[in-house]
């Protein structure tokens, strides 16, 4: 346990190292979504009442491309000097990568939605009429779900031809239930109908379960052959 | 050794030539929906082979984990295969049938958006496989289906919870209650009919992955041992 841990730790201090020096995945990340942001507002041109509708739609499409743009570039760094290929021989457990890029991965999402949140506000002129504290919740769990999954996928993809065009392909359609309750809980907290409990209990879930299979499974992903 | 293909695929025929009378003959007109309910007899056998078909996926995905045999890898890639054409004729069949009774092509119910998800999965499971290469394709496309499988239960859930402002339509001449003896026997028949063809499309594409296999194995070999020869191929 000590040694996951310490790998772990050791895997996210170097990604999170890597990422503050030449800030790439964060930059490239931030500008997409920023740009789908502007694409969005000028092509809908909502109202306050119909912003408060479709919001929630619109912050986690950007997320969910952007996310993209950061998850391709995850495992490309590791593929440099053959640094998969030396990890696939030492003797550290394959969770720990796995764990350590999630991790960060998560921390740059979360960063840049953090960034996005001011621009949203002011873009389509928002004010949520529920509890607003509990979009953080949403924020972290709805991060995590798409994280995970896609980390794990971004893994699988890097396998394949022309892997920039497959992590898409197959990350979509298996997040489909998790953009759904992200979705219908952010438009639940910003219209102040209903309460966003259920879906935050199903992001829970969908959290533990996900995160469970992709640690049973990633070790036959790193070592396929 | 003589291939029993043959007899096989007539029999199949002739199961198909009866189910296909049944739905269009032998079973009685629905009162209100008229012959268009004879549809039918084409969408839900259509839709219990196409999730028999991936029922079985996921099972030779997860077999394939812990055996790593290629055999069930060849019934995998041959299940999902017919699972996607069948759940296709599903999706197809649907609004047909849909659009004169409830008045619309598409709801987004959670019986009929799972079965378009599942659908994106597993077309999303044939893109893996066809983009990937070599011995590492097998186990990358069953960890998908695993995770696939694993989708589907949230999928259904999901709809159910987060998408409950449409209405319910109403399936009239269901699989429910008060059905006709004569249309039950159809819709078994058709069944029957198509479950076997499906039988005999997957076993016809599990041979030709196991040829493909060893044509593969049998190039590699000729590689190592002649590669001058493999060079100049």
């Amino acid at each position: 346990m000590s040694t996951l841990f310490r790998v772990t730790r050791a895997t996210l201090a170097k990604d999170l190292r890597l990422e503050w020096r030449s800030k790439d995945a964060f930059n490239a990340m931030l500008f997409f979504a920023l740009l789908v942001v502007v694409i969005f507002s000028f092509s809908f041109e909502p109202t306050a009442e119909e912003a408060r509708r479709i919001a929630g739609g619109l912050i986690w499409v950007a997320v969910l491309f952007s996310t993209i743009v950061a998850l391709n570039q995850a495992w490309a760094r590791e593929l440099r000097h053959q640094v998969l290929d030396a990890y696939r021989v030492s003797p550290a457990p394959a969770n720990a990568l796995f764990l350590g890029k999630t991790v960060g991965n998560f921390l740059f999402v979360l960063a840049v939605e953090l960034l996005m949140a001011p621009l949203f506000i002011v873009f389509y002129n928002l004010r949520a009429l529920g509890p607003s504290h509990q979009m953080l919740y949403v924020l972290a769990l709805g991060t995590w779900a798409l994280v995970v999954n896609g980390t794990f996928f971004a893994a699988i993809s890097l396998r394949t031809r022309s892997r920039e065009v497959m992590l898409p392909l197959i990350l979509f359609p298996i997040s489909i239930p998790a953009v759904l309750a992200m979705v219908s809980a952010t438009t639940t907290i910003l219209t102040g109908e209903g309460s966003a409990r259920l879906a935050l209990t199903f992001l829970a879930v969908y959290d533990v379960v996900f995160t469970t299979v992709s640690l049973l499974l990633f070790e036959s992903v790193l070592h396929a052959e | 050794m003589k291939s029993p293909l043959p007899i096989l695929a007539l029999l199949t025929g002739a199961l198909l030539s009866f189910g296909l009378y049944q739905a269009r003959v032998a079973a009685p007109t629905e009162q209100t929906m008229g012959d268009i309910q004879r549809i039918f007899y084409y969408h839900v056998p259509s839709a219990w082979v196409a999730f028999l078909c991936f029922t079985a996926n996921v099972l030779f995905s997860i077999h394939y984990l812990v055996r790593r045999s290629a055999k069930v890898d060849a019934l995998a890639v041959s299940t999902a295969e017919v699972g996607v054409v069948f759940c296709t004729v599903v999706l197809v069949t649907g609004p047909l049938w849909a659009k004169p009774v409830w008045g619309i092509w598409w709801t987004w119910d959670a019986r009929l958006t799972s079965t378009l998800v599942l659908w994106l999965i597993y077309v999303s499971y044939l893109v893996l496989r066809r983009f990937s290469t070599g011995s590492q394709k097998p186990v990358l496309a069953a960890v998908l289906a695993v995770f696939g499988f694993v989708d589907v239960i949230f999928v259904y859930m999901s709809i159910r919870w987060f998408r409950t402002q449409h209405p319910q339509p109403v399936i009239g001449g269901g699989e429910g209650s008060g059905i006709h003896p004569d249309m039950l026997f159809a819709l078994l028949a058709n069944f029957a009919a198509f479950l076997a063809f499906a039988l005999l499309v997957v076993w016809v594409r599990y041979r030709l992955e196991r040829i493909r296999h060893s044509l593969d194995e049998f190039h590699a070999l000729a590689a190592v041992r002649a590669p001058e020869e493999a060079r100049s191929r």
